[in-house]
């Protein structure tokens, strides 16, 4: 049976894999700088969700600095990415949203190194534009006959708002505890909810449709963003100068943008 | 009714040898999954895995809502399913396609559309919640209506397709001997589809506990409330994926009881 998922995983990331490799390799144009060889190919990069735009806007810096290398990223929440890892997905980098999933995958053997804390994420309160119930505390959320939204405590921003009740004293009454942050986000968008626990990049990508509203405990709770090159990754090389990228100067800039604080 | 349209034996015609080849790879399309199911559960640990609070829980709630939506499909869909096989009403054809439509839209667009129409700032739910004060997201009744809109169509098409296979001449009959159309419809058109009607609510109730975009759309999640059965395997497999395959087979085997007693009855037997 592992055997058959095995297959199908690793068929689909093949399938994957025949769209970036369509290039033909004669067409890579020669490095300016004279390097001895000019680096191609695919580097299949698994981000958490979350890291959607501070990680689309570094693979354009990455692709324009290694011309004939084609970055796939592949977003989705991080324990499914984990769990294909795990199940031996090939790939080259993975950056998760907290560090009890990369454990999954360190445990298993499937990093090529320790993982690197490379961002920190908050939560913050996601209330509707103009903050119509006047939400000022975290303590306000529980206000009887406010609809409030969390993340279920199997997912980290559930995991986090939890520990921000126990650190706090205060018991929340949510009317759902959703399965990922955007599902938490989008009944806050819909009008559905009054308030909604979810990261502070969260907030930032929503672009306006809702108002974040800080509160002094979420520090107690900061979520740690790891990255690490995988034990099997076909671009090994690229993979540690994508790391190094999202590290160094350029990519904290891109993540701090995007909301995230700074990592170790 | 039953005798004369049951086949006899005989009349059971040998297949093409060709045809058992692709059959044999539909089932196992069907049946390797579960297979795979039944070998990666932790067995040992089962008992306890299904008598967690949020397991019986979220067993309890799918039952219930599955048996109230199965209900409203029934008082619903059953008329509904007349209107459609024996209404004379221009547009009949364009209404028959409406109500379908769940049946081929992604539940999680249903989810959707139910939140844009009856959701807080949705076009009832608004006037719902200043007027009354009623909110219907989050609530238990949300859940139900997300079921009944995903399981209605399969009540309508099985109820309406016994209508039209018997045909309208007993009914036409029952007139010429003069039944007047609601002693009509009591005493002939219902034990006519009582089978289909049967079936199809078998067939809505299973497809209620699987519901599982709708809900999570419309509803969310909160044990007790509105966490049913297969809500709470997404969120299991998230951190404990024995549980969440513990909870798919309770799954699995709640829908093979309610097939083979849906189908040992009503579509072998009767219909």
């Amino acid at each position: 049976m592992r055997a058959r998922v095995l297959a199908v995983a690793g068929l689909t990331l093949l399938l994957a894999g025949c769209g970036g490799g369509s290039q033909p390799a004669g067409t890579a144009p020669a490095s300016a700088s004279g390097s001895t060889f000019a680096e191609s190919g695919t580097l299949t990069v698994l981000a958490a969700a979350s890291l959607t735009e501070a990680f689309t806007a570094l693979e354009k810096q990455f692709e324009a600095a290694h011309p004939g290398v084609d970055v796939k990223l592949n977003y989705a929440g991080s324990s499914d990415l984990a769990q294909q890892i795990v199940n031996g997905a090939p790939a080259d980098v993975f950056a998760a949203a907290s560090a009890a999933t990369m454990k999954t995958v360190t445990d298993a053997g499937m990093t090529a190194g320790p993982p690197t804390v490379f961002a920190t994420n908050v939560l913050q309160i996601a209330t509707a534009p103009g903050n119509p119930e006047g939400i000022a505390s975290f303590a306000d959320l529980a206000k009887p006959d406010l609809k409030v939204v969390v993340c279920a405590p199997q997912v980290p921003c559930g995991a986090a708002a939890e520990k921000i009740e126990k650190a706090t004293g205060v018991a929340l009454r949510p009317v759902s505890e959703e399965a990922d942050v955007k599902s938490t986000l989008g009944k806050v968008t819909s009008g559905d909810a009054d308030a909604g626990l979810v990261y502070v990049t969260d907030v930032s990508s929503a672009k306006g449709t809702v108002q974040g509203v800080d509160f002094p405990e979420a520090d107690q709770a900061t979520t740690d963003y790891p990255i690490a090159v995988l034990e099997e990754a076909p671009q090994a090389q690229l993979a540690q100068q994508f790391v190094d990228l999202v590290t160094g100067d350029e990519g904290q800039h891109a993540l701090k943008t995007a909301g995230f604080g700074p990592g170790t | 009714m039953t005798r004369a349209r049951t086949p006899t034996r005989a009349s059971a015609v040998a297949l093409p040898r060709l045809l058992w080849v692709p059959a044999a790879f539909a089932f196992a399309l069907v049946a390797s999954p579960v297979v795979g199911l039944l070998l990666r559960a932790d067995w040992p640990r089962m008992p306890e895995l299904l008598t967690s609070g949020a397991a019986l829980d979220a067993l309890r709630l799918s039952v219930v809502t599955g048996a109230i939506s199965t209900l409203l499909c029934v008082v619903l869909g059953g008329p509904l399913a007349v209107v459609l096989a024996r209404g004379q009403l221009p547009g009949l054809r364009v209404l028959r396609s409406v109500v379908l439509l769940p049946l081929v839209l992604p539940p999680v667009v249903g989810g959707l559309a139910l939140l844009f129409l009856l959701g807080r700032t949705g076009l009832l739910g608004k006037r719902l919640d200043t007027w009354f004060g009623i909110t219907i997201p989050f609530t238990t009744t949300a859940v139900v209506l997300a079921q009944t809109f995903v399981a209605l169509p399969f009540l309508v098409v099985s109820v309406e397709g016994a209508l039209r296979t018997a045909g309208g001449r007993y009914e036409a009959v029952a007139a010429t001997l003069g039944a007047r159309p609601g002693y009509a419809f009591r005493h002939v058109t219902v034990p006519l589809v009582l089978p289909g009607l049967a079936s199809g609510s078998v067939l809505a109730f299973a497809r209620c506990l699987g519901e599982f975009g709708a809900t999570t759309a419309f509803a969310g999640s909160l044990q007790g409330t509105t966490r049913t059965l297969p809500l709470l395997v997404y969120l299991q497999r998230e951190t404990d994926v024995d549980g969440a395959v513990a909870l798919s087979l309770l799954l699995v085997a709640v829908a093979v009881v309610v097939i083979a007693v849906g189908r040992s009855r009503t579509a072998e037997g009767l219909s």
